[in-house]
């Protein structure tokens, strides 16, 4: 019997479930590389050489050339594993986590400013499916 | 004399307010208001020093890789060096563990029913050492010690709020059969609703977080039958996190048959960076 995922229908959202994990592991673990100095250095120089050395789907290692970190998660990524890419490209967590969304860093930070985005109408795809 | 649990802190653990606090930041326009709300907290703590603080907060991807993915893991060493999370470490105090408290906490823990992993060596990140920034600012040491809890709530499924509010009462038995006079607070960090990820991110819930402010404090066990899934939806993916605050919860009195605590601070401010930041202090029946 499959195990139900009540959290699927939430827009948006990829909740990183253990189906998640088992698909994303080379690519979690890749970004977790980045956490030593030397690594993010050779990371740099070659990326595509570098993400050569793991045994990831070439569909992950076009999302993280292309630092398309919707996709990314799609793929198995966990946003604080990435968020590692990230910080070796030298943003900060509003600019990556922007960049997933509608919005640049600044209308994104503007956006919290004033309370951030709003639960009415965000709850479940359905909503979103039916917006104009 | 044996240990004696004394109050419940719970609060959010916003690496920007680290950083904030770190660069000091705390008069600019964006940070005064948060500052100036988490103020009577810092207040309090000095006049109501914990000999040690249980701290029950989440590792994300610093500590732990994607190797192994521990539920609870309870730390067991003498000290815990603070993580470089890929931004360089922070310039805070080592933490100073509580080895002794830790074994007797497992030894009665574990028999109780909830099978902890332990670790004997970790790092700790932004989701320990912000709260303690966030309660005693930069001190040259941190003037307690620190028993840690890390909890998953990275990968799903995260442990339900049931089974970590009965895991709070366990570590308050656990607490007071330990032979040494000792003040000791529960601290339960992560939230309040924030979304890092996907195209919903940035949601806040202000209207969640209050409520759920309001049933830690008068209605516990009712909040931890709300299910993972409800968290996700309605305080977003991160603020799930909230969870953790129900073990520090399930360590007071009330929830083991005594009185009720008395709520001695309460604050919530929205944003810090992408997140809504609340903050509670509960003294013990």
């Amino acid at each position: 019997m499959a195990i139900e995922k009540p959290y699927l229908d939430i827009p948006g959202t990829t909740v990183f479930d253990a189906d998640q994990a088992r698909i994303g592991y080379h690519l979690n673990q890749m970004a977790m590389s980045l956490m030593h100095e030397e690594n993010r250095k050779r990371f740099k120089a070659d990326e595509r050489a570098y993400l050569d050395e793991w045994p990831m789907t070439e569909d992950q290692k076009q999302a993280v050339i292309d630092r398309d970190f919707n996709r990314i998660l799609d793929l198995g990524g966990n946003i604080y594993f990435v968020a590692k890419i990230g910080a070796t490209d030298g943003q900060s967590y509003v600019e990556i986590v922007s960049s997933m969304t509608e919005n640049d860093a600044a209308g994104h930070a503007e956006m919290l400013v004033n309370g951030g985005r709003p639960i009415e109408g965000n709850r479940y795809q359905h909503e979103w499916d039916a917006r104009p | 004399m044996s240990a004696r649990i004394s109050a419940s802190c719970f609060m959010s653990h916003v690496p920007a307010i680290g950083a904030a606090i770190d660069k000091g930041l705390g008069g600019e326009p964006y940070w005064q208001p948060l500052f100036e709300g988490i103020g009577p907290a810092r207040r309090w703590i000095e006049d109501n020093p914990p000999d040690v603080v249980f701290l029950v907060y989440n590792d994300h991807g610093n500590a732990f890789s994607m190797q192994m993915i521990p539920t609870f893991a309870l730390g067991m060493a003498e000290t815990y060096q603070p993580a470089d999370e890929g931004w360089g470490s922070r310039p805070v105090p080592i933490v100073e563990g509580h080895p002794e408290l830790s074994a007797h906490i497992a030894q009665s823990v574990i028999p109780a029913g909830f099978d902890l992993t332990l670790v004997n060596e970790m790092t700790v990140d932004h989701g320990l050492t912000v709260p303690l920034s966030m309660m005693f600012d930069q001190p040259d040491e941190w003037p307690c010690k620190v028993v840690p809890l890390a909890i998953n709530v990275v990968q799903h499924p995260a442990p339900t709020g049931r089974r970590c509010l009965e895991l709070g009462k366990a570590v308050r038995a656990a607490i007071e059969s330990y032979d040494e006079d000792l003040d000791v607070q529960i601290w339960g960090t992560g939230g309040m609703s924030h979304q890092l990820q996907g195209a919903r991110a940035g949601l806040i819930n202000a209207e969640f977080d209050h409520n759920f402010l309001e049933r830690m404090i008068n209605d516990p066990e009712g909040l931890a039958d709300v299910p993972n899934v409800e968290y996700l939806r309605e305080a977003g993916s991160e603020g799930v996190e909230l969870v953790m605050w129900l073990v520090a919860r399930g360590a007071l009195a009330d929830c083991n048959g005594g009185g009720s605590p008395t709520e001695v601070h309460r604050m919530y401010h929205v944003p810090a960076s992408n997140t809504a930041v609340g903050q509670l202090i509960l003294e013990n029946a």
